[in-house]
């Protein structure tokens, strides 16, 4: 009898014990952390372990206390340098989109072209570079365009420049240590959406005396659409909050929201500053990665 | 009905993935150089890779990291697989939209923030809880979070192309669901199993920012270490450690593809022969 009872409940709750861990698992680990950081921004800073004050207390004659600092997010609007790092963020990372966009579109466009069995060499050869180590590929760059690197050598002995470029700790390097370590994420999308493409549309469209530029304006690129935003948004949203690279390849200048945030965390340890600078930040990403849930899953339906 | 391809773009194909891989050649090309000074080519020699092998501060870092990346690897499994079951086999449940949103969101998720918002938490828990402890235990927790997204995306593309009738037979001839699910799609989304744990252990043995975040005194995991040292410039240690890496994971990630593609292939061939 209890066996049958068991089996019973089972049928009916069984598909919780599925779904429960990982729901919770990342409402634990991955949401709620998000209200702790929202919470820490209206503290204080406090010489104690965790540095930062109480927002509720309850006082010796029982009141519960609420003290909800706001002084942190005035801060961050008073203090220039969190505004022009945001701006410089995004400028930066949307130029590297761009220039990522119009070198992995003809990418994913020539790899959708060929055959099948070359298809998968080709994009194993885009996607191992992701598998293997960020770190790494930005430091292995770092040989490339350092003053005695092999970009600099190969100009000096081809006569073309008669000293070295000055390259490393430039915006130069931090753009091209972008578009370096995020062309795959650009290609993958975009190959998807070409792949998927009907061809008889462009038939049709020359048949209808359409030349190539014009269908393809007309017709593939329309149809690209969400593979351009995903494949966008997968470039620009990490950009933003980019850390190692304007910390390794850029100057001083190239201050990006991610090394202001590190130094706020780690050189200053103001902790409810940096809470309210990842709030903010927050908050101006949730557009783009809307768009990007939007466009990811549209394409996973297909 | 193969058709050309204007020049153009093939040109722009190569240079594409020239720009991906020759900073990698290069970097190995140097970590053969025997000149200690890294700009001058002095010859031939394995010395710094032996080197590496008396670094008590890169070897421990590297257990550390290994360790953690196994663990994570297979907590991620766990979890990815069974969110991609859910949102793929249930097709309404409360929590699924809540569940959609956050195993999507890792991936673009800045990793500043995820480090920072996890420490917040973690410091918090320690507190109240004591536990757990900033180190092996808080860089597992917070890798697993961002893994198992990784895990849930993978699976679930190939548990939606999975051919469901198999799986009706069995329970048609009296197994359980999960019976049932184990003898017949299980197999079938095996490579993918595979191929996520290793995604998962290369992205966990890789993260620097989300570790130096959650990580606490005396665990340096060896990005941590590779980052400190590189902030100092291009040396030749470095290289060769660097090139040690890049050089092992991309041979296990091509071996690991390469199998799957003969296992997809057996089983496509077994299910031609089962036809006939």
């Amino acid at each position: 009898m209890a066996g049958a009872a068991r089996r019973g409940w089972l049928r009916r709750h069984g598909k919780w014990l599925i779904i429960l861990p990982p729901l919770l698992y990342l409402l634990i680990f991955f949401l709620i952390p998000f209200a702790f950081a929202l919470v820490i921004s209206f503290a204080d800073t406090a010489v104690r372990v965790p540095p930062f004050s109480d927002i509720v207390s309850i006082t010796p004659d029982w009141h519960l206390d609420l003290t909800l600092n706001l002084g942190n997010f005035k801060y961050l609007f008073t203090d220039e340098v969190y505004g022009l790092s945001y701006l410089y963020s995004i400028k930066t990372a949307f130029f590297s989109t761009v220039i990522c966009l119009a070198l992995g579109y003809p990418m994913a466009y020539a790899i959708a072209r060929t055959s099948k069995s070359t298809q998968s060499i080709l994009l194993l050869i885009i996607i191992l570079p992701f598998w293997t180590s960020f770190l790494l590929r930005v430091y292995a760059l770092e040989g490339i365009i350092r003053e005695s690197g092999l970009l600099n050598s190969a100009l000096l002995w081809l006569g073309i420049i008669d000293h070295p470029l000055q390259i490393m700790r430039t915006t130069l390097a931090v753009y091209l240590g972008i578009i370096y370590s995020y062309l795959p994420f650009m290609v993958l999308p975009l190959f998807a959406t070409l792949e998927k493409l009907d061809h008889s549309l462009l038939e049709a469209a020359a048949d209808l005396g359409s030349p190539p530029w014009r269908a393809f304006i007309d017709v593939t690129l329309p149809l690209s659409m969400p593979g351009v935003i995903a494949g966008s948004m997968l470039v620009f949203i990490p950009a933003i909050g980019e850390f190692v690279i304007p910390t390794l390849l850029g100057g001083p200048d190239n201050l990006m929201i991610g090394r202001v945030l590190w130094d706020e965390f780690f050189g200053n340890r103001d902790w409810p500053v940096a809470s309210a600078v990842a709030i903010v930040f927050l908050v101006l990403l949730v557009g783009p990665i809307a768009l990007y849930q939007h466009y990811s899953s549209k394409q996973l339906e297909s | 009905m193969q058709e050309r391809i204007a020049p153009l773009l093939i040109t722009i194909l190569c240079l594409g993935i020239a720009i991906l891989y020759v900073p990698i050649a290069v970097l190995i090309g140097y970590s053969f150089n025997a000149s200690a000074l890294v700009s001058v080519w002095g010859g031939f020699s394995a010395q710094w890779y032996l080197e590496l092998l008396h670094n008590d501060q890169i070897l421990d870092a590297a257990w550390l990291s290994l360790r953690i990346g196994v663990v994570v690897a297979t907590g991620s499994v766990i979890l990815g697989a069974l969110a991609a079951i859910a949102l793929v086999r249930f097709k309404t449940f409360r929590g699924r939209l809540l569940l959609t949103g956050m195993v999507n969101a890792p991936l673009v998720m800045p990793e500043i923030i995820t480090g920072i918002t996890q420490l917040l938490l973690f410091v918090s828990m320690l507190h109240w809880f004591a536990w757990p402890h900033r180190g092996f235990t808080t860089i597992v927790i917070a890798h697993m979070a961002f893994c198992a997204a990784y895990v849930t995306i993978t699976v679930q593309s190939r548990l939606q192309s999975a051919d469901r009738s198999l799986e009706e037979a069995a329970m048609d001839l009296g197994a359980g669901p999960v019976r049932a699910f184990i003898d017949t799609t299980l197999p079938g989304i095996a490579p993918a199993l595979a191929s996520s744990w290793l995604l998962s252990f290369t992205l966990s043995l890789d993260d620097l920012v989300i570790s130096s975040f959650v990580s606490g005194p005396g665990a340096s995991t060896l990005p941590m270490v590779i980052f400190s040292k590189v902030k100092l410039g291009v040396s030749p240690d470095v290289n060769a450690l660097a090139s040690l890496i890049i050089v092992l994971v991309g041979a296990c990630v091509l071996a690991a593809g390469y199998w799957m593609r003969l296992a997809d292939q057996r089983r496509i061939a077994d299910a031609q022969l089962a036809e006939r």
